[in-house]
């Protein structure tokens, strides 16, 4: 066997003295499809995101073909046949397909950008792609996302490269997309190429991969062929941990209150299909299904952000809020914890009190001026509930860990004594310990009589938290689960739409 | 073929809007002309027109470059100043001696908008703040070269370059072969016009055209992913503002051309730079960057000239001037605030 295209040795990453990736030793070979992987938080993007040349390793060293490397640079990764083909994040919104297509080496006639060549050339890699139906003349902007995954696939391979690295590639593809990927890959295998292929849908790791690496809280786990581990044992490499004992007991009986939520046939744009859902006071509803399949419009018509909604929706005695505002300030107040917390939870230069009354400034205010006296009791209170660990109030709220952060954005919209709670992903990239917390504050939240909407990634939390689980699948709810049917085969079989005797 | 216009249209909207609402305004000034004015409208007024068009053209060129990067340029108007007033002191003597001055004009702005490109990109400062400062620094310099307006400009550039080709031709040339009448077509087309469009299209679409150019696009469009696909993200925003120097040290150039002389006229760098902004949205660019081009901004400072225009041959008070103008930026600006209301999902809007 020749030696490995790309060797880590004794790799370690730190950020603010947090450990991405410690004394990991890894190595991938030519002509192998290679997964990659890991919880959340195990390193998986930190280690491609050093192999990009978006990163620089704190220690250790990276070997290309035997030889030692330092990448300064994506574009000197790139130079060396390493090509980085992230979510959607490497194309440019305002620039035409065959632009981006050549971005980094666009053809050229008297020094000029040539269009025409530049236009054959996306036609032909499309082509590759099975996109003919996409114009290069278009421009990226106006595309959906799977048409743009596909376009950075296009890229992706106009750069020749010796290691691909298709980081969660498949997440917006349709199926027929997904088929071209699946051929795509299996042709470069045969072509020499190293694929390294993450992904967190075992289906796919399982169709196309033939190298298996699991990481883990940073390091390196173990690296086997497939077919060597089953599914059970590789889950219980990547949790290192039993599952079970994290969640809180739910109530052996559900003792709902009345309704609270009812939504029938709602629909948006092409992402929502007719959605029907009931919750009832007391009663926390997991969302489940693939990424990408209406969960988060949900929520955000839930709360008012989309326009042009259609469809019946009964929140208490109202209807549908007219905004954020409107949300939580009803007679039914409704609460949303939002996918990204940085950007759309937090105000993250400003401080950790600040945060806490920002969605409360009614009941800490005498007229118009904020109370300060009110304040600091409303944020004492805040972050005794939640047990917020922090310095001091007046600290920027990003000197904060993932954890604490989250716990900043749930505090503050408990401070509204919310009716209905949407919680959009919320353990999203933060610890285990936090985890944990979080989802004993939704069981006592359930128990005081909140309503709890509840979208997660991650099928275990569906399942250790959920009263009823709901499956949605482009745009639709496919099934609905209810106590001991909550399992991880029927979520997952819903989730691909697949039978239940198929499964 | 109608296929591809209706695609331009789309993905340029804001140029086109710009255009056609200049080709509208200017038509119709014409039109007041003929009706107000027994002479009609002659072509001395058009060459007079076109010399006012030149200096705010090439600064909001300026602007234009460095805002499509995602940045602002403070300095365009103080770097036209200063270009101005050097250029006063050196278009005079031999053939040989004025190309030198016109040489050296220029490369002064060129090396100014380097200069805040490298502060921008090496110092790590905002565009803004660094371009106040190198802004108030040009007129410190412009003023030390003049402090009182003055200097001579070799009165044959003056006169060839502010008139008609037919004028330029004869005091370069021997125009005996060059009859006016049978040549009507090109030998009236006043030399600022020449200018600005043949440096602003001989500049603009290579450059546009070049990676460095397609990357002050991609910067303005998503910064991030332009690095991530490996663009030369340094080069390029150096580039935006050394090119949004050499437009404005044109400006500068042109300026001293028409007047003959050179004057650090602060409040003139001042309303330049703003007017450049101006004409940059008026244009269709988008001040998030990504979006427009210079030739767009070009066309928006026809706009405003054109807008200044009707006031002086109305006969409306110049006091009403600024309200005026604002109003039409308002108006002109909020062609694009209308896509807010196709947005969907409200969340988009910030992002």
């Amino acid at each position: 066997m020749p030696g490995p295209i790309v060797e880590y040795r004794g790799v370690s990453k730190f950020f603010a003295g947090i450990r991405a990736l410690e004394d990991v030793d890894f190595a991938c070979h030519s002509g192998s499809t290679h997964a990659i992987l890991g919880e959340n938080g195990a390193g998986k993007s930190t280690l491609i995101k050093i192999m990009a040349g978006v990163l620089r390793p704190d220690t250790g060293s990276i070997f290309l073909d035997g030889a030692p490397v330092s990448f300064a640079t994506p574009s000197a990764a790139n130079e060396t046949g390493i090509v980085c083909m992230f979510q959607e994040l490497s194309l440019i919104p305002d620039l035409t397909v065959a632009d981006n297509i050549s971005i980094s080496k666009p053809p050229k006639r008297f020094g000029m950008i040539d269009q025409n060549a530049q236009f054959r050339r996306a036609e032909e890699l499309l082509a590759r792609v099975r996109c003919e139906d996409v114009d290069p003349r278009a421009m990226v902007r106006d595309l959906s996302l799977s048409r743009r995954q596909m376009v950075e696939i296009a890229k992706a391979l106009g750069r020749d490269p010796k290691v691909l690295i298709l980081d969660e590639a498949t997440s917006a593809l349709t199926s027929k997309d997904v088929q071209t990927v699946y051929d795509l890959l299996a042709e470069l295998k045969t072509s020499g190429v190293c694929s390294l292929f993450i992904s967190h849908r075992m289906h796919e790791v399982e169709a196309l991969c033939d190298t298996l690496s699991v990481f883990r809280n940073g390091r390196h786990i173990e690296t086997f062929q497939k077919g060597t581990k089953s599914d059970a044992d590789i889950v219980r490499l990547m949790i290192g941990r039993d599952v079970e004992a994290k969640f809180p007991p739910k109530p052996d009986v559900v003792t709902k209150g009345e309704q609270i939520l009812k939504v029938e046939n709602l629909t948006w744009e092409n992402r929502l299909k007719g959605i029907n859902i009931k919750l009832a006071k007391g009663e926390i509803l997991g969302l489940g299904g693939l990424d990408g399949q209406g969960q988060k419009e949900l929520l955000l018509a839930l709360f008012g952000v989309l326009k042009g909604v259609s469809g019946t929706v009964r929140i208490g005695d109202g209807g549908l809020p007219s905004g954020p505002y409107a949300a939580k300030t009803g007679k039914t107040k409704i609460a949303l914890v939002p996918e990204d917390r940085k950007t759309e939870g937090l105000m993250l230069t400003m401080p950790i009190a600040d945060n806490l009354v920002a969605a409360n400034f009614e009941q800490i205010t005498r007229g118009p001026i904020i109370d300060a006296k009110r304040a600091d009791e409303a944020v004492r209170q805040a972050i005794a509930k939640l047990q917020i660990k922090i310095g001091s109030p007046s600290d920027a709220v990003n000197t904060l860990s993932g954890g604490n952060q989250q716990k900043v954005v749930i505090a503050k919209w408990l401070a509204i004594a919310p009716d209905i709670i949407l919680l959009n992903d919320p353990t999203r990239g933060i610890d285990v310990g936090t985890k944990q917390e979080i989802f004993k504050l939704m069981r006592e939240l359930a128990a005081e009589g909140k309503a709890i909407l509840f979208y997660s990634s991650d099928y275990a939390e569906l399942i250790g938290c959920s009263d009823r689980v709901s499956v949605l699948y482009d745009g639709k709810v496919v099934r609905e689960l209810t106590g001991a049917d909550i399992t991880e085969e029927n979520i997952v079989s819903a989730a691909l739409n697949i039978s239940e005797r198929a499964a | 073929m109608a296929g591809n216009f209706s695609r331009w249209l789309s993905q340029n909207r804001g140029f086109a809007t710009a255009l056609f609402l200049f080709l509208a305004l200017y038509v119709g000034y014409h039109i007041a002309y003929e009706i107000r004015f027994a002479k009609g409208f002659s072509s001395a007024v058009l060459i007079q027109n076109s010399n006012e068009m030149v200096a705010i053209g090439f600064v909001a060129m300026a602007q234009a470059v460095v805002v499509l990067s995602g940045g602002l340029d403070l300095s365009v108007g103080a770097i036209m100043t200063l270009t101005s007033c050097v250029a006063s002191s050196l278009l005079t003597g031999s053939p040989l001696q004025i190309l030198f001055g016109i040489v050296v004009t220029l490369a002064t702005g060129t090396l100014f908008g380097l200069m805040n490109g490298l502060i921008v990109v090496y110092g790590r400062i905002q565009p803004i703040i660094a371009t106040l400062a190198t802004g108030a620094i040009a007129l410190g310099i412009a003023l030390l070269i003049r402090p009182k307006p003055g200097g001579t400009v070799d009165f044959d550039v003056t006169w060839s370059l502010t008139n008609s080709v037919w004028d330029f031709v004869d005091t370069y040339f021997n125009a005996d072969n060059f009859d006016a009448s049978t040549w009507w077509f090109i030998a009236s087309i006043p030399v600022p016009f020449i200018l600005l469009f043949g440096i602003a299209l001989g500049v603009w679409i290579p450059f546009k055209r070049s990676i460095t150019g397609r990357t002050i696009y991609a910067i303005g469009s998503a910064e991030g992913a332009a690095f991530m696909s490996g663009l030369p993200i340094n080069r390029a925003k150096i580039a935006a503002f050394t090119m949004g120097g050499f437009f404005a040290a044109c400006a500068g150039l042109f300026l001293t051309i028409q007047t003959g002389s050179g004057n650090a006229d602060i409040p003139q760098a001042g309303s330049y730079t703003l007017l450049s902004i101006a004409a940059v949205v008026i244009g269709g660019t988008s001040l998030m960057g990504g979006v427009g081009g210079a030739i767009g901004a070009l066309v928006g400072a026809l706009i405003l000239r054109v807008i200044s225009f009707y006031f002086r041959i109305l006969s409306i008070d110049p006091l009403l001037q600024p309200l005026i103008e604002g109003i039409v930026l308002l108006a002109a600006v909020s062609f694009g605030a209308v896509r807010a209301l196709r947005v969907k999902n409200k969340l988009d809007l910030f992002r």
